[in-house]
């Protein structure tokens, strides 16, 4: 389901949205009529800027942003200040990484199934897996699809 | 072909809004109050069962707040917004047309789906908007607007049904209507439900039993309209747009009683230049603008007074500029010193299309570097926050704004408050 196309509807009906900064349309610009002066040789080559949004995004009702803190999935690249891009529609499948919701919090971890039972899985020697116990109150939120991290401080 | 829609309907929206971005709100009663923290506007059912009503003053709930620990937060309209913007859209993808009804309910065409297995199609549709975003749904299908109301309030109460009913059978839709009060259908006021039970209608079926033309004469075409619905002939069609505003008004209370003249009219600049916003955001001018001042009435003890203006512009605008000299022409003639102000507004009318507008012979205003002006501004204020640029008469202070001591983050537009995930 995930794949079906977004059909953008009534933008102006809510007044306090701001999603449709997600989902502009884009109209190619061409810079010449047929029928004046000189047609700019580029035109034929004339193709749209490239998008970050649709690509980052693939289903913009579904994708949501968090920040991350902590350092248990250093060794995933997931580190402290990066913002990570969750998509909900995505099912949480074996070694993808997740945010759940555990013990009033979220959490992000890698999601894995091993022998039928499921586990949370960091990425720092220093912490161990956590098991999920029917007793545990977990339950995951999305997946995340994308982590936006800052090479250095610019 | 047979007419078929759904009702889909957002479970305790603005509840639910929150517990997305705070799931350990799960169970928990949770309430959500009005512009200014004044009332309760929003409750979750563990809210409702603790004898909370609908519109109940804040503060007469405070000790029930504290002793039962409920949540309560100020309204958060921008996140609610965008919240049902993402439930609007994913619904879109279930049908080509809907008809958006208010924040939390739309109507879903389904009229080319009849042969399709419905109810497991209406359980599709509320596991995706769950899944897609965390909002939970009732769905009620049925032939008519009207019924699908039924469907949809029977879908909530009912554990069977457990959010989606689907009424398509004539036995099945008369059952429907025996266990509805005549109060519950969609449309029928206090007033009405009193009279129908004066002359012994009781449930929506006993209503559908009525003759024509004696509820016509008593209550109109609109009544009419009604029992034909619920018979279930269609007689609401699906309205896929909405038309643009016949009149814009935007009035707040101000958090803070004033009564300076300098803090009214920052206000009130304030208000005008919201309404300057929706115009241009419907391609709109407006011609007539009204000021209106209140001092506040259920305040005994003070002296009261309110008052309203009237300009007619000389050309139609939706300029933030002429808006607010205007509005503060208007401002200036009915205000008056020595009373507690508790509220002011700005209100359009005669809003025409942009591109009808009459000019003036004798027009000094610069017409097309107002409109560019705008245009930078309305683009400015989309990429940065709201007001980042704004007319110098809606000031910097603050002390009229709302008061909203208790709102969440906006999780979803602003970087800024995006959730924090641990790891």
């Amino acid at each position: 389901m995930h794949e079906a196309k977004i059909i953008p509807l009534h933008p102006d009906v809510f007044e306090p949205c701001f999603i449709s900064s997600f989902q502009e349309i884009e109209i190619p610009f061409f810079s010449c009529y047929i029928s004046a002066g000189f047609p700019s040789p580029a035109d034929d080559y004339l193709e749209d800027r490239i998008n970050l949004n649709s690509y980052l995004i693939q289903n913009p009702t579904s994708t949501y942003m968090m920040r991350v803190k902590g350092n248990s999935m250093q060794d995933a690249n997931i580190h402290e200040g990066d913002i990570l891009v969750i998509d909900k529609s995505l099912k949480p499948n074996d070694g993808v990484p997740v945010v759940c919701f555990l013990d009033g919090e979220f959490t992000v971890k890698t999601f894995r199934k091993i022998n039928n039972k499921l586990y949370l899985e960091p990425a720092n020697p220093a912490y161990k897996p956590i098991e999920i116990t029917d007793d545990m109150d977990m339950r995951v939120w999305g997946v995340v699809a994308w982590v936006l991290h800052k090479p250095v401080k610019l | 072909m047979t007419t078929l829609l759904a009702l889909c309907d957002c479970n305790n929206f603005y509840a639910s809004c929150e517990r997305v971005f705070n799931p350990s709100l799960n169970g928990q009663p949770i309430v959500v109050l009005s512009n200014n923290d004044g009332c309760v506007i929003a409750r979750s059912n563990e809210a409702k069962l603790l004898g909370i009503d609908m519109g109940e003053p804040f503060f007469a709930i405070r000790d029930l707040v504290e002793a039962k620990k409920v949540h309560a937060f100020s309204s958060n309209y921008t996140l609610y917004g965008d919240m049902s913007n993402r439930v609007m859209q994913t619904l879109s993808q279930f049908t080509p047309s809907i008809e958006l009804y208010s924040i939390d309910e739309c109507f879903l065409d389904l009229s080319n789906f009849y042969n399709k297995d419905l109810n497991a199609y209406a359980w599709e549709i509320k596991n995706t908007v769950l899944r897609w975003t965390g909002i939970p749904v009732s769905l009620g299908v049925a032939p008519t607007k009207a019924l699908a109301k039924v469907a949809n309030k029977l879908a909530k109460k009912s554990k069977k049904a457990n959010g989606v009913l689907v009424l398509q059978e004539p036995e099945h839709i008369r059952k429907a209507l025996e266990v509805t009060k005549i109060e519950d259908i969609w449309g029928i006021g206090g007033q009405y439900a009193k009279f129908l039970k004066k002359h012994q209608i009781h449930t929506a079926y006993e209503f559908t039993q009525a003759n024509d033309s004696w509820v016509q004469k008593h209550m109109s075409i609109v009544g009419l309209r009604l029992l034909k619905e619920l018979r279930g002939e269609s007689c609401l069609e699906l309205e896929e747009v909405m038309p643009p505003k016949k009149g814009i008004c935007t009035s707040r209370g101000y958090g803070v009683k004033q009564t300076e003249f300098k803090y009214i009219q920052e206000a009130t600049a304030t208000y005008a230049a919201k309404c300057g916003r929706k115009l241009r955001k419907q391609k709109s001018c407006a011609r007539f603008l009204t000021v209106f001042v209140e001092t506040n009435r259920f305040c005994e003890k003070d002296k009261q007074y309110n008052n309203s203006r009237t300009i007619v512009l000389p050309v139609a605008t939706n300029s933030d500029m002429e808006l607010i000299k205007y509005a503060d022409i208007a401002l200036k003639s009915i205000y008056k010193p020595g009373y507690q102000y508790k509220k002011s507004g700005v209100i359009l009318t005669e809003i025409l299309p942009e591109n009808q507008i009459q000019f003036d012979l004798l027009d000094t205003v610069d017409r097309v570097k107002h409109h560019k002006l705008m245009e930078v501004v309305d683009s400015l204020s989309g990429r940065f926050s709201r007001d980042i640029v704004k007319v110098a008469t809606q000031g910097y202070n603050k002390s009229w704004h709302l008061r909203c001591e208790r709102k969440s983050p906006c999780y979803t537009t602003s970087l800024n408050d995006i959730i924090i995930a641990y790891v």
